[in-house]
């Protein structure tokens, strides 16, 4: 690794931030609405976004630098196991195809801002609704604290944070995050809905440059895999494992095949996504994206290959205890020139940005909705949600921030790790509530808090060559004898309970409280042009605010 | 909302030809990619990499292409159905 600072890389870099920083605050001024203290104002952005909005601003939701940085890194590290993420967001968007447009009709019904004001409407559950909204927050928290790890190996590249100093060290994460918060205060969810086309742009033409020129540079694929399999093949000398392989073995298909459609079934129901969802204008829309969101897949396919490519530069060689996050940022330094590398680092770095303001605006918006509101102030006005929501995307920023400065990384890793095993659990109540109300709210509770108790405990049992808990995401599955992802074995159990407990429980006519929506609120479409059976649209008018949410048992 | 309301005899059916044909464009790419070992070898290579890659990338844009399929199959069958109702409703 070279030391000293990359100037001219330093100073695009620079450039890139100074710009998207004036996008950010100009965002509050992108089609602003009359209402701008409501809350799907700041937090939806108006309800408003086309297919193309909500198609750059799911993909820099989704994709973040956290990604661009732990996929590549994964790859680098153990190959074939590593690239389980492309049939994951292959997956993803069939299956959303499904769910999500239920989701959106529902909510926009009824007013709906996250995933657990429809649980609450659906079930009249106060209880399940938060165990839903706790669940979406604590995932969260480390999420957007892994954007910043994402924003600290491209620093450490750049040769900055190496210095003892901590101070020093800290001051570009400081500045960065302290402008994110201001302008995403500001603006809320317009900002990085504006940021993320800049990023994406960005992105795709750093990938499609890396996709070629290092290859070339290389001499070839050919010679880019065949130096992989060597290293591949190299015994680590404490587990008498090899390092990787090239190729999903027969033990290892099932923990590829289980982690693929675990976590496909999990990604649309964190709350990030939940929330660039509903801030699309209609049902067609999300549809469409399903379609083409796609695109950003065969970019992250592609992004993974660089991992490969890592290994064929000697990135890390020889170097004991390697932090393969900085795998890929040290292949841009040392492929790229100057000047391209510091694009690469915008990229990154960007990519951090735009995810963080979302995650912390759609947490921001689950506390204001699921806590404020229906604990503590339940006569909330949509302007006092409103500053709530923006007040605690500035705490939940903070939050995020000390997470990553006062422990260590790994934590935010583990604990991401076990986000991912999480949201799983709330898939029976919020994907099964879309098309059945048969499930019982109580028997939803039961298997929720046992497919997060059994999910944790296995999680935190898994011992690695590097850590004795949190050592890895998969775990034998009972009754199968492969080893397969902890999540998705706890989703079964989840679903099992559900299943046995709703039998139990509408046989003996527990309570089963009052469900504020109707069938054919699941299929309403702002886009047509007839009207539905059971609302009043306006012609002429696609795309109108929805009026507050009717209250429950009216 | 469970219990049977007058007009649920003419609710059109739940499962109907282009709904089951978009069903089935959903789950092949369920089955292509869940069932690993399928594809999990190195030839044959394309450009030097090894089939194992290659295959799922491409299966990134097969993939679309049957949502995309799914997603026409059944806006044909929501428009179709709304042309059925209004029908009903004018006589």
């Amino acid at each position: 690794m070279k030391n000293g600072v990359n100037g001219v890389a330093l100073g695009v870099c620079i450039a890139f931030f100074l710009a998207v920083t004036v996008l950010g605050f100009m965002a509050a001024r992108w089609r602003r609405a009359e209402n701008a203290l409501h809350l799907d104002e700041w937090g939806l952005g108006g309800r408003s976004f086309g297919t193309w909005v909500t198609w750059f601003l799911l993909g820099g939701d989704l994709y973040t630098a956290y990604t661009f940085v732990a996929v590549p890194a994964a790859v680098y590290g153990a190959g074939a196991s590593g690239f389980f993420a492309l049939p994951y967001t292959i997956l993803a968007y069939p299956l959303v195809f499904l769910f999500l447009p239920r989701l959106w009709s529902v909510s926009r019904k009824h007013g709906y801002v996250t995933s657990s004001d429809f649980i609450r409407g659906r079930f009249g559950s106060k209880s399940l609704s938060v165990a839903v909204a706790l669940t979406g927050i604590v995932a969260t928290m480390p999420y957007i604290a892994l954007q910043l790890v994402g924003i600290q190996a491209v620093l450490n590249v750049m040769g900055i944070g190496n210095s003892g100093n901590w101070f020093a060290k800290d001051l570009p994460l400081f500045i960065a995050f302290g402008v994110l918060a201001a302008y995403t205060y500001s603006s809320g969810l317009r900002a990085p809905a504006l940021i993320a086309f800049v990023k994406d742009a960005l992105i795709y033409i750093v990938i499609i440059v890396a996709i070629i020129y290092i290859p070339y540079k290389l001499g070839g694929f050919h010679d880019i895999f065949h130096s992989a399999k060597t290293a591949y093949a190299v015994q680590n000398p404490v587990t008498k494992q090899p390092r990787g392989s090239l190729v999903s073995g027969p033990k290892a298909q099932w923990a590829y095949a289980t982690l693929a459609m675990g976590s496909a079934m999990a990604l649309f129901l964190y709350p990030h996504s939940v929330t660039a969802v509903l801030s699309s204008k209609s049902r067609n829309v999300v549809r469409r994206n399903t379609t083409i969101l796609p695109l950003y897949s065969l970019m992250l396919g592609l992004l993974a290959m660089l991992g490969f490519m890592a290994i064929a530069d000697g990135v890390g060689k020889g170097i004991k205890g390697y932090n393969a996050q900085l795998a890929i940022p040290q292949l841009f330094e040392n492929m790229f020139p100057s000047w391209f590398a510091g694009v690469a680092f915008a990229a990154v770095g960007i990519g951090a940005l735009v995810p963080a303001a979302i995650m912390s605006i759609a947490a921001a918006n689950l506390f204001t909705r699921n806590i404020y509101k229906d604990l503590i102030k339940p006569d909330a006005t949509p302007e006092q949600e409103t500053r709530v929501s923006k007040l605690v995307s500035l705490v939940v920023k903070v939050g995020a921030l000390v997470f990553v400065l006062a422990m260590d990384k790994t934590v935010a890793i583990n604990f991401q790790l076990l986000g991912g095993i999480w949201i799983l659990q709330t898939v029976p109540a919020i994907v099964g509530g879309l098309f059945t109300r048969w499930f019982h709210r109580w028997a939803l509770l039961a298997g929720w808090a046992a497919g997060m108790a059994y999910g944790t405990w296995k999680a935190y049992d898994q011992s690695s060559a590097t850590q004795s808990h949190f050592g890895g995401n998969s775990d034998v599955i009972p009754g199968i004898g492969e080893k397969g992802y902890i999540g998705l074995t706890a989703f079964v159990l989840n679903i099992a309970i559900v299943l046995v407990l709703s039998v139990v429980l509408n046989a003996l006519r527990a309570p089963a409280g009052v469900d504020e929506t109707a069938r054919e609120d699941y299929v309403l479409d702002t886009e047509d042009p007839a009207p539905l059976p059971g609302t009043s649209p306006k012609p002429g008018e696609p795309g109108v605010p929805p009026g507050l949410p009717e209250p429950a048992g009216a | 909302m469970s219990q049977d309301r007058p007009d649920s005899a003419d609710r059109p059916p739940l499962v109907t030809p282009r709904r089951a044909l978009a069903g089935i464009c959903i789950v092949i790419p369920f089955v292509a990619l869940l069932w690993v070992n399928s594809y999990a070898r190195t030839t044959p290579e394309f450009i030097g990499i090894p089939f194992f890659y290659w295959y799922q990338m491409a299966w990134v844009p097969v993939s679309a292409a049957l949502t995309y399929t799914a997603y026409l199959l059944v806006r044909a069958e929501e428009r179709a159905q709304r042309a059925a109702r209004e029908g009903g409703a004018a006589r």
